[in-house]
């Protein structure tokens, strides 16, 4: 069992790594920042499997949430986005805000 | 030369009104070969294709449904969804199923913004329009304003949550029970638990 990186609440920032193919992490919230809400679990990496390789060990799976006002110019409001992003694609963000 | 035949198109006739495109010639040739190779068969091709084609949205009403009229069941799906589903006699297992409550506060909407990732198990096989590139673009950029294509227009205190389904997980939206239902059954309730109110485009039926 990998040990989770990351904790429920923690500012994260998703890396921005010009790579391309089957990735799970879709270019709108490369380099944004958002916060943990809570771990998926942890599932062989998908980014590997696709091209052959067993995807072990298991990555831990984060659901994030991030503002849309963080995501889309002009746009106003609470309204917020969650999505799936496995910790390799993550790091540890300064606190600016939050839950 | 082994493969100068023709490859057989996809057996579904709705395949067939347009000139084959390169993404269905490839599926084709990799389903001749795994035949050839004696890897699957035809028929278990197609029992898959009905398999699949059999699951309908019917499924994920009456998890709802239950959820609505039981408390103590809708803790349990929030919890593990996929186990919940069990508890009905469906067969969910696979792929992690997250249940997501909407509230009066609070609505979610899902989409796949990368594929078209969908909680098949329990609702079946996603409708055209959701894997739209339309669909897909516009969910996470103005999703208030595709709801309100889609009839559903939310007020303003209302927090809209998209969730994009990116990877292991596959979402579910838990509607919010319609007002009036306090003397239906549970099967009566599930009859106004519909599709998109589980996508989240729409909110459940308002009882007839």
């Amino acid at each position: 069992m990998v040990e989770p990186a990351f904790k429920p609440g923690m500012m994260v920032r998703v890396r921005d790594i010009p790579v391309k193919g089957h990735m799970r992490t879709p270019a709108y919230v490369r380099g944004r920042q958002g916060w943990i809400e809570g771990l998926q679990g942890t599932f062989p990496n998908p980014e590997r499997r696709a091209y052959g390789a067993d995807g072990l060990p298991p990555v831990p799976l984060y659901l994030v949430r991030f503002r849309q006002s963080d995501l889309w110019p002009g746009y106003d409001g609470s309204d917020s986005l969650v999505l799936d992003i496995f910790e390799h694609w993550l790091e540890r963000a300064e606190k600016t805000h939050g839950p | 030369m082994a493969h100068d035949h023709d490859h057989s198109v996809s057996p579904h006739p709705e395949s067939k009104d347009h000139p084959v495109r390169d993404w269905e010639s490839r599926e084709a040739a990799i389903r001749d070969l795994l035949i050839e190779k004696g890897v699957l068969d035809a028929g278990e091709i197609r029992r898959k294709i009905e398999e699949w084609e059999q699951k309908t949205p019917a499924l994920g009403a009456r998890i709802v449904a239950r959820a609505w009229c039981d408390p103590a069941f809708e803790a349990r799906l929030l919890a593990d969804a996929n186990a919940a589903a069990g508890e009905l006699g469906i067969d969910a297992r696979g792929v992690k199923i997250v249940a997501l409550k909407n509230t009066p506060s609070l609505h979610h909407v899902v989409v796949c913004t990368l594929c078209s990732c969908y909680p098949r198990t329990v609702l079946g096989l996603p409708p055209a329009w959701y894997k739209s590139k339309a669909y897909r673009s516009r969910a996470v950029s103005e999703p208030r304003k595709v709801l309100a294509e889609f009839g559903t227009v939310l007020p303003e205190g209302v927090e809209l949550r998209v969730a994009d389904s990116t990877a292991d997980c596959r979402y579910l939206v838990l509607p919010v029970r319609p007002a009036g239902t306090d003397s239906l059954s549970e099967e009566a309730l599930a009859q106004l638990v519909t599709r998109d109110a589980m996508i989240g485009v729409a909110q459940a039926s308002p009882p007839a």
